[in-house]
């Protein structure tokens, strides 16, 4: 499939599939036979080995660019601008003694971390990274995807309970909650793309973005509907993840780690990684709905890669995942669970009715005035009814006396 | 095992194995939850039995055994929610899940 | 019948089984997960993807985190002294084993009848989707309807009364 629809010169198609083509020269060496396993296993081979480098560079990244939100350095010892400081943090967690509490329930305490890591490494299969380069191209891919996703859940609360310790349960039951309640409205503002796009296939979602008007692409979040969306979805994404702002099942104010309080040595790693890849794995998602995957954003930008625009639009929602880090204080678990129930879903499930107007007001000026008026007007109303009789003073400090 | 021919006749068996196994334990355990867990199980060995059907079935382009597993999914869905509410329930009144503790209506 | 079926069927069983058997309630918990996650690969195996993935979403994700919730809500997570097994369980066994034979002399009686190979059916996730909102419309709405109810009702149920002692 080197036929690429929109890259005119050779040079450009090249490159664009470049990896694509390496694959099949190695493979061409095997026997005829054992060519289609052969490729799938590279490419495992090459998600296992991009995303953890990829990890590896982003808490460097993070380390840093906290450092300059908070006016202090960051590492700055290990390498040039301490770049190699993630070389010096993974020598260290596996040489590190591996501590199992006494009262603790070794199979399962043991089990966690790998069953994290393994089912968030799975997410990545049916991620289309480029043109063409989609592991597996399943039919029902988001649907994959997002039973994968359901199945970390577990494998928190096994890390949690086995710990014998009441910050880990603590943390993990928070953790777990807030996956469950985050995870409808997650669902749900994909299920408009679905509509519009009418497929769960993810590189026939990316097809379906993949035009342009003039020099500007088709991208769902340049809709009324696909905004509000993309909206949903980016909290429910931060949510979903624990990060800062939803980081309460790792709040280190109130319970120690969380749910990976027990662990040390190279499952605290363990878990440390599935974290992060588990930040990239729904930034890809989220970037092939709404942020037209591949796809150039400007018509003339199509010369460059199509894996470029992937992992540079996958890079900047994780810059953003850090900018809010860095900017938001950590929310209340009351204030948590009412904005998932009583704001966020019922918006999405409105959200999903503005979608099937979208679809059957047909093309014109007018659907673009109704969706937005509509989806506006209900969310300063939500507002104002959420804000009604809340008094916000000034704020009061007390201390320790 | 025994010699089947069809593989359908195997993924019966299997489903037969798991809807004892289910039965077995919501009639022997004590705990209501581990008795919702047997039941649990014994739905999805009938799912396990209607999605062979489909698979094996001279049309599975009508989709009917594979429509029924779906449905069959979302009504086990809702029996879990309510089953495991109601054991809460009584929980709070009885302080105990133990089945055989709860003989209050015994005459 | 391949050797995939073989394993997966082992790996369903033995999950099964540890649910049942296990004394600690939240291990049975964890061990009904592996038998969730053996069904969905056996339902891949039958070339149902839909249907496996929904299994792994609504099952591992949501019943199996239910059931967990249930447990630690109702302080399960310790072994009970006066043992794990019912006064009864002889008969529970009795029965189990009746029902598993009856069953298994079924199938292997009719097991000639049953049809052999047939070939791979391709359908779609759109396929799917079209029955569902086409012929399957009034299922679907009912069902659709049941999980509000039960929504509602799950909620009621387990909410705290007011007044209550604690």
């Amino acid at each position: 499939m080197l036929a690429a629809p929109v890259s005119t010169h050779a040079l450009p198609a090249i490159v664009d599939q470049v990896f694509i083509l390496f694959k099949d020269w190695l493979v061409s060496f095997l026997p005829t036979s054992w060519r289609p396993a052969a490729g799938v296993v590279l490419g495992v081979i090459a998600i296992v080995c991009v995303f953890p480098a990829l990890f590896a560079l982003t808490t460097v990244f993070e380390r840093k660019g906290l450092g300059r939100m908070q006016n202090r350095y960051g590492p700055n010892r290990v390498g040039p601008y301490g770049l190699f400081q993630p070389i010096a943090d993974g020598v260290k967690s596996l040489t590190k003694e591996d501590v199992v509490p006494l009262n603790a329930d070794v199979m399962v305490h043991f089990l966690a971390p790998l069953t994290l890591v393994v089912t968030v490494f799975m997410g990545f299969a049916v991620l289309p990274m480029g043109r063409n380069m989609a592991l597996v191209s399943l039919d029902a891919g988001l649907l994959f995807f997002f039973s994968m996703s359901a199945a970390t859940e577990l494998s928190v609360f096994m890390a949690g309970w086995s710990s014998r310790n009441k910050y880990s349960l603590l943390g993990a039951m928070r953790a777990v909650a807030q996956m469950i309640s985050y995870e409808v409205p997650l669902l749900l503002s994909s299920v408009a793309v679905v509509m519009i796009s009418g497929s769960l296939s993810l590189p026939k979602i990316v097809e379906a973005q993949s035009g342009y008007t003039g020099v500007f692409p088709h991208w769902y979040i340049f809709t009324p509907w696909g905004l509000a969306s993309f909206l949903v979805f980016a909290i429910a994404a931060t949510a979903e993840t624990n990060r800062s702002p939803f980081d309460l099942p790792e709040g280190e104010s109130e319970i120690v780690a969380g749910y990976h309080t027990e662990y040390s040595g190279f499952k605290f790693a363990l878990f440390f990684l599935a974290e992060y890849l588990a930040m990239f794995s729904i930034s890809g998602i989220g970037v092939t709905l709404f942020l037209g995957g591949w796809s150039a954003p400007l018509s003339f930008l199509n010369v460059v890669p199509s894996w470029f625009w992937f992992f540079s639009k996958v890079m900047l929602s994780i810059f953003v995942f850090i900018w809010m880090r860095g900017t938001l204080p950590r929310l209340r678990q009351d204030q948590l669970m009412n904005f998932a129930w009583k704001f966020v879903l019922p918006f999405t499930l409105l959200n999903l009715g503005v979608t099937a107007l979208w679809r059957f007001m047909g093309e014109g000026w007018a659907r673009w005035v109704v969706c937005s008026v509509i989806l506006v007007g209900v969310y300063v109303l939500m507002g104002r009814v959420g804000m009604f009789k809340k008094h916000f003073g000034p704020r009061s400090y007390r201390y320790a006396e | 095992m025994t010699p089947v021919a069809s593989p359908l006749a195997g993924y019966l068996l299997l489903a037969a194995l798991l809807f004892a196994i289910g039965l077995a334990g919501a009639l022997t355990r004590r705990n209501a939850i581990l008795v919702l867990i047997g039941i649990e199980l014994m739905l999805n060995a009938a799912n396990l039995n209607l999605v062979a059907f489909w698979r094996f079935s001279p049309h599975p382009e009508a989709l009917t055994g594979m429509m029924f597993a779906i449905f069959s999914i979302a009504v086990a869905a809702a029996e879990a929610a309510v089953g495991l509410g109601l054991v809460i329930s009584i929980y709070r009144h009885a302080q105990t899940t133990d089945l055989d503790q709860m003989n209050r209506m015994k005459g | 019948m391949s050797p995939v079926f073989y394993i997966l069927a082992a790996f369903t069983v033995a999950g099964g089984l540890a649910a049942v058997l296990l004394k600690n309630t939240v291990h049975c918990a964890l061990a009904l997960t592996v038998a969730f996650a053996g069904l969905a690969l056996l339902f891949l195996n039958l070339d149902a993807q839909f249907v496996g993935f929904a299994q792994i979403l609504i099952y591992i994700g949501a019943v199996a985190i239910l059931v967990v919730f249930a447990i630690l809500l109702t302080r399960g997570t310790e072994t009970p002294r006066e043992g794990v097994f019912s006064r009864s369980w002889l008969a529970g066994l009795v029965i189990a084993a009746c029902v598993f034979s009856a069953l298994g002399w079924a199938v292997l009686e009719s097991a000639r009848a049953l049809p052999h190979e047939t070939a791979v059916p391709s359908v779609t996730v759109h396929d799917i989707g079209a029955a569902l909102l086409g012929r399957y419309v009034l299922p679907l709405e009912i069902v659709a309807l049941l999980l509000t109810s039960a929504t509602i009702g799950a909620v009621i149920v387990a909410m705290h009364e007011k007044g209550s002692a604690h």
